[in-house]
């Protein structure tokens, strides 16, 4: 085939961002191209980074939750609680049943309003809009319904000191070392259950549009294939390795929290290619309204929040905890040295991994859809530049 | 300790490399090998190819001002097949003298991990493909999580040249 514009057999330098509409973040892409091929591709990362693992090490660990909230914009809740799950690893603390229900509740609607975001600047970037709108709708839903879990404390509550720091669309600020900061308020749950009931259905609504669609699968289709054993070798996690085949879940694998009591499926690619990412995150938002309703129905009664003389352990050891983000592994890496303060904390980003496999995705492949390949990671670029 | 020192894989890596496995324990619920600087890419080759470690999870620095040598650089790998994470450790310090082997060959994923310990560390790795910094920029002077570095940052000189050339994000520098 000797298109001209394909193949123009001389390659040229490129450059992609570092600002640019498709990316939600700062990123800068050095291309070389040989007509509207790209041949390789070389992210330059590192734009956002603010040493906030610097600053972990001056805090306490109970501060330093607050920090983990501006790891992700997208999923706050699972930052918080990978590190609160690390924390209370090292520290020996026990987190009460009722809490750990309501973690797992709400770690996964973040993971949903996470993968409804992506779900509709996914579609926008190649050129739908209308699921853009009603994905973006919905995801507001289930903000709003975080936010409510916090609001009546928050209004109640505004002049001590738990109060000024709680309640945000994005960032919830609920969860606690050792539990979370307080009961849902009243009336929580049955709106909680309404939302699921309902949710399917929106859905529907949002993905419908897409799953069939001629044109959304001639766009993706067979675009930026990662074969299992280099989603493995390049540290991929989360959907995208689990849309190359590779059924890793660490809710499954390890679980943690209350996935360990809930029966739920960990839907699997075949392909490895950006329709079955797009078919695997859809999928899981199914499954994680299904582990809400679950704990839901069974959620025990009792406190949230574990008895605070367990804070106050200053542990000489160091522990590794990972977590089923949206995104995939969520890890913090702790060292204590016997104060108050993590003598390291190193975050393990999904963001991190995704990045470092751009290449490999990109390959081959057309300039054209370079915005489709960024986008099918799912990458969270305050996350991976830390 | 004593678990960590029977622990099947523990035995059978000390069968197959012998000295470069130093000691075993169970730290934080992970086993946690020491490993022999010169011998870690041998024990994270043999890891992947005889046990399954295909998935290397995370690999980062910490500093110990007090040790000789300074640093330690921390691997956590994983067996997806036999849902397992062993953490392994090196002790390292500053110069090509003292670089550590790079297993950039064995699991592509530590290819940026390990430019991240050089760029926040500056602890060099042998036989890496590419060793530049990566969160920071070339020529950027010091490693930035090593615990004597200021925490308030150091005056890189970005300040001055922005008010020079007249932009407006620079302030007092």
């Amino acid at each position: 085939m000797s298109d001209p514009l394909l193949q123009r057999g001389e390659e040229i330098e490129l450059g992609f961002g570092p600002r640019h509409p498709a990316i939600r973040g700062v990123l800068r892409l050095s291309l070389r191209v040989d007509g509207d091929r790209i041949v390789d591709c070389c992210p330059v990362i590192g734009h956002v980074h603010r040493g906030v693992e610097k600053l972990f090490e001056l805090q306490p660990h109970a501060d330093n939750l607050a920090h983990t909230d501006r790891l992700d914009f997208g999923a706050a809740a699972a930052v918080n609680l990978a590190y609160a799950g690390a924390v209370e690893k090292l520290l020996g603390i026990v987190v009460p049943a009722r809490a750990r229900y309501l973690r797992t509740i709400l770690a996964e609607l973040q993971r949903i309003a996470s993968h409804l975001l992506w779900l509709g600047t996914h579609a926008a970037d190649l050129g739908a809009m209308p699921p853009f709108f009603a994905a973006l709708g919905e995801r507001d839903g289930v903000l709003e319904l975080c936010e409510r879990y916090l609001e009546d404390y928050f209004e109640s509550d505004v002049e001590s000191e738990a109060g000024q720091d709680a309640g945000e669309r994005l960032r919830l600020e609920g969860i606690r070392l050792g539990g979370l900061s307080h009961d849902p308020p009243a009336g929580w749950v049955e709106r909680c259950r309404e939302f699921v009931e309902s949710f399917p259905a929106k859905l529907d609504g949002c993905a419908g549009p897409l799953t069939e669609n001629r044109l959304w699968k001639k766009r993706t289709v067979g675009l930026g294939v990662l074969s299992p054993e280099a989603a493995v070798d390049l540290g991929v996690t989360g959907p995208a390795l689990r849309a190359s085949g590779v059924a890793w879940d660490l809710r499954k694998a390890l679980p943690y929290e209350a996935y360990g009591e809930v029966d739920f499926d960990v839907p699997v690619g075949r392909n490895g290619d950006t329709y079955d990412r797009y078919l695997v995150r859809v999928e899981e938002m199914r499954q994680a309204n299904r582990i809400v309703a679950q704990c839901l129905d069974r959620l025990p009664d009792g406190p949230v929040l574990a008895e605070p003389s367990a804070f106050e352990a200053k542990v000489e050891d160091e522990t590794y905890h990972g977590i089923e983000g949206p995104r995939g592994e969520i890890g913090f890496y702790l060292v204590g040295d016997g104060t108050a303060n993590p003598y390291r904390c190193h975050l393990r980003a999904p963001s991190f991994a995704h990045l470092q496999a751009l290449p490999e995705l990109c390959r081959g492949e057309l300039v054209g859809d370079l915005v489709a390949l960024i986008g099918t990671l799912d990458v969270a670029l305050e996350e991976a530049d830390r | 300790m004593e678990g960590a020192a029977e622990d099947p894989l523990a035995v059978a890596l000390r069968e197959e490399l012998g000295e470069a496995i130093e000691s075993a324990r169970t730290l934080g619920g992970d086993l946690t090998l020491q490993v022999r600087r010169e011998a870690i890419a041998e024990v994270c080759a043999a890891l992947k190819e005889k046990h399954g470690f295909t998935y290397l999870v995370d690999l980062c620095g910490v500093d110990f001002p007090g040790r000789e040598p300074r640093f330690e650089v921390v691997y956590h790998v994983c067996s997806p097949a036999a849902n397992r994470r062993v953490r392994l450790k090196v002790a390292a310090g500053e110069g090509e003298a003292a670089a550590v082997p790079s297993v950039a060959g064995v699991w592509r994923a530590a290819n940026w991990t390990e430019r991240e310990v050089w760029d926040l560390y500056g602890v060099r790795f042998d036989g890496h493909p590419d060793l530049t910094r990566i969160l920071l920029w070339e020529g950027f002077d010091g490693h930035p999580l090593r615990k004597d570095f200021p925490v308030e940052g150091i005056d890189t000189g970005a300040a001055a040249a922005t008010a020079k050339a007249g932009g407006s994000g620079g302030g007092e520098a």
